[in-house]
């Protein structure tokens, strides 16, 4: 991607190349590939500048210093051209810059990973024990990732559309979708520890005895799949709304015309055209929202009890297990690494791959289920 | 829809050669044409009843209080295919917009003056009936993002709890297919996802979904302004098989394409109404100066 970019950057029109021969008298100009020239000219900048900031030199040039014994009014594109591509430069550097820490997360975490995954590790749950031979695997945090991930998106999804169809199909009165904005930004800005611990206040009430542990005193543990999950859903429903909201606005107004030119109401244009024609949005979302979920903390160690195995509550098939605790390979990461208790790095590094793989094929298996190139409207 | 005895004489663009010839009822001829035109104007189509569907009176719309059509009177109708011509933002859209009330979805629109459907008041009707009386296919193709079965289904399938099943829907499409002279090219795909095809064939399809609800008046707003030469024949084919059926206003650009397929022209400029009239009385002998100029190019 880089490099068309690059090519680009070095063909500056002619005019401006002559020009730059005849006027800066300042910079070695004049050489045939400019783009060489403008290297020389900012390395040349930063060297000189020294005395006032990096950039003195280049401002020293620029058109707008009449005092400039060269000035001349047509130079305006050469200075610019010249910041231009610094700018371009860096932009192209902090791209490499990007995937080289991405390829350093994933080739160390395969090293790493490959070198402690066990199979065995992987289908047996943990057990207490502060000998990393003798604690087990880590098959309930497995599970209890995919079912916290699973529980967050189902909860956050039909309402992160609805909102997000309201927003951009109703929104009126005007101020109410100005504040139901504001909301959706103040929950994607909220830090998740916050949301968990606001979430343990709520869920420990009475009120919502129901989703979780309740001692015989009355006392409600507030810790559970289904505390938990809700406050996933409250981080990724900023994502599904964003996204689904972009693709409604992505579907031309004309659209909607045909549909109510054929006699339809507003309900039946949302379910039936619109809807399916943010699908690809709508998939976006969820994958982000699920991608977060996953690799929460915070929540899962103040609302899912974090404890080492599945402990349902209760004998109800499904339902015991959302009511009950559990950890999840972040919780496990954390207390596995040398900054928790169980001291267990290798089982830690080993579960942090996993919970890689994990969040890499989810974006893949969203990716590939919903954006199978849908050809847009021509406009 | 009514058969008629003598069927216009319909000229058919077949995409693969090998194509079967269409029902003889649309068809008569099914000659090539090279992308040429080959009838100049429209004088040579044979005369069919025609019977007014709508009629607007002195018909004004204006957005925020800017005037955008001023007083237009205009009688649709059927059998005679009614071309609006006149440059860009003389109000062509708005009018047409006006007539399925699609005005109203812009909250700054106001109306004045009188839409009659069939004598009428538009406003007597519920909303949802007159678009399904007035079909619109609007300047860009805009399939939704369904098969093309789907597509079609749209308009037929009521809300409710019994839906009809695919097998109920299915004569209802494909005859509006074939209406739109579309079914022999996607016959075998109806499955497919209508977004994939051309935008000729989308085009086609946008007017297939407009006759399946069995309109009264189609409005076509440049429907081939996005089209290529050869998709444009085949739409204007079109217009030409479905006027004895249907009430037809064909907005366009194209002097030649209005001479092709209109019985009846009207001028407009800066939304008001400036001339009325046939084919021949419009392009061959213009009362109005302004007429005269745009339609011999002197303004665009
Ligand atoms: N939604 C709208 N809001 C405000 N003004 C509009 C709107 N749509 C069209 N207009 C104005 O109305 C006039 C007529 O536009 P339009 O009917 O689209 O013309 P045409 O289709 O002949 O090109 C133009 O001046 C245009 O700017
Ligand atoms: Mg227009």
């Amino acid at each position: 991607m880089a490099t068309p970019t690059e090519k680009k950057t070095r063909k500056p029109p002619s005019k401006a190349r002559k020009r730059s021969q005849q006027t800066s008298s300042k910079t070695k100009r004049g050489k045939t590939r400019p783009g060489k020239a403008a290297v020389a000219a900012s390395s040349n900048g930063i060297a000189v500048g020294g005395h006032n900031g990096p950039f003195e030199d280049l401002l020293d040039r620029a058109p707008w210093r009449e005092n400039s014994d060269d000035f001349d009014p047509h130079a305006e594109r050469e200075a610019w051209s010249l910041m231009d591509r610094m700018g371009l430069r860096l932009a192209w550097a902090a791209g490499i810059f990007l995937c080289v820490v991405a390829a350093a997360i994933v080739l160390y975490l395969l090293v790493r990973g490959l070198q402690f995954v066990k199979i065995s590790e992987l289908t047996s749950s943990p057990l207490p024990s502060l000998d990393q031979s003798q604690s087990g695997g880590y098959l309930d945090p497995i599970l209890g990732t995919l079912i916290l991930t699973v529980l967050g998106i189902v909860i956050a999804l039909p309402i992160g559309v609805a909102i997000a169809v309201w927003l951009s199909e109703y929104g009126r009165p005007k101020p109410l979708a100005r504040a139901v904005e504001s909301a959706v930004e103040i929950v994607a800005g909220t830090p998740s520890i916050v949301l968990a611990i606001f979430g343990l206040i709520i869920f420990q009430g009475s009120f919502f005895s129901f989703l979780s542990f309740s001692a015989d005193g009355g006392a409600v543990f507030g810790r559970s799949f289904f505390c938990a999950g809700a406050m996933m859903a409250l981080i990724a429903l900023p994502l599904v709304v964003g996204s689904t909201r972009e693709a409604l606005q992505a579907i031309p107004a004309h659209v909607r015309e045909a549909s109510y030119a054929l006699g339809k109401d507003r309900a039946s244009t949302i379910r039936r055209v619109l809807l399916p024609g943010a699908r690809a949005g709508i998939g976006t979302g969820a994958s982000l929202g699920m991608g977060r979920i996953a690799g929460d903390t915070a929540i899962v160690v103040l609302l899912l009890g974090a404890t080492l195995e599945l402990q349902p509550v209760g004998n109800a098939p499904v339902f015991s297990l959302l009511k009950g605790t559990g950890s999840t390979l972040t919780s496990y990461v954390y207390n596995n690494s040398p900054a928790g208790e169980g001291n267990a790095p290798e089982k830690a590094y080993a579960a942090a791959f996993v919970l890689l793989l994990i969040v890499i094929f989810l974006n893949f298996a969203i990716a590939a289920l919903v954006r199978r190139k849908e050809p847009e409207w021509r406009s | 829809m009514e058969k008629l005895n003598t069927p216009p004489p319909v000229r058919r663009i077949s995409p693969d050669k090998k194509s079967k010839p269409a029902k003889p009822s649309s068809t008569t001829a099914a000659s090539k044409r090279n992308g040429k035109v080959s009838v100049k104007t429209g004088r040579s189509r044979p005369k069919v009843e025609s019977i007014e569907r709508m009629r607007t009176v002195d018909l004004g719309i204006a957005y925020g209080g800017k005037s955008a059509v001023n007083g237009v009177s205009l009688q649709i109708k059927k059998g005679e295919v009614l071309a609006l011509i006149g440059p860009s933002g003389c109000g062509k859209t708005t009018y047409l917009r006006s007539l399925n009330l699609l005005v109203e979805q812009t909250p700054t629109a106001t109306r004045t003056g009188k839409i009659m459907l069939d004598g009428e008041d538009v406003d007597k009707l519920e909303l949802t009936e007159l678009r399904r009386k007035v079909g619109m296919v609007f300047q860009q193709p805009n399939p939704f993002p369904m098969s093309i079965f789907d597509n079609i289904a749209y308009g037929i399938r009521e809300r409710g709890s019994r839906k009809p099943t695919r097998r109920v829907l299915k004569p209802f499409v494909e005859e509006a297919l074939d209406r739109a002279n579309l079914l022999e090219e996607v016959k075998d795909n109806l499955s497919h996802p209508a977004l994939r095809l051309s935008g000729g064939q989308q085009q086609r399809l946008c007017i297939a979904r407009s006759l399946a609800v069995e309109p009264e008046v189609l409005l076509l707003d440049e429907p081939c302004s996005a089209l290529d030469p050869r998709s444009t024949a085949a739409i204007e084919d079109l217009v030409l098989k479905l006027r004895s059926e249907i009430a037809i206003v064909i907005v366009t650009h194209n002097m030649q394409q209005a001479q092709r397929v209109a019985d009846r022209v009207a001028f407009m400029y800066l939304g008001d109404l400036v001339e009325e009239g046939t084919v021949t009385q419009v392009f061959d002998k213009p009362q109005q100066k302004r007429t005269r100029d745009y339609v011999s190019g002197d303004f665009g």
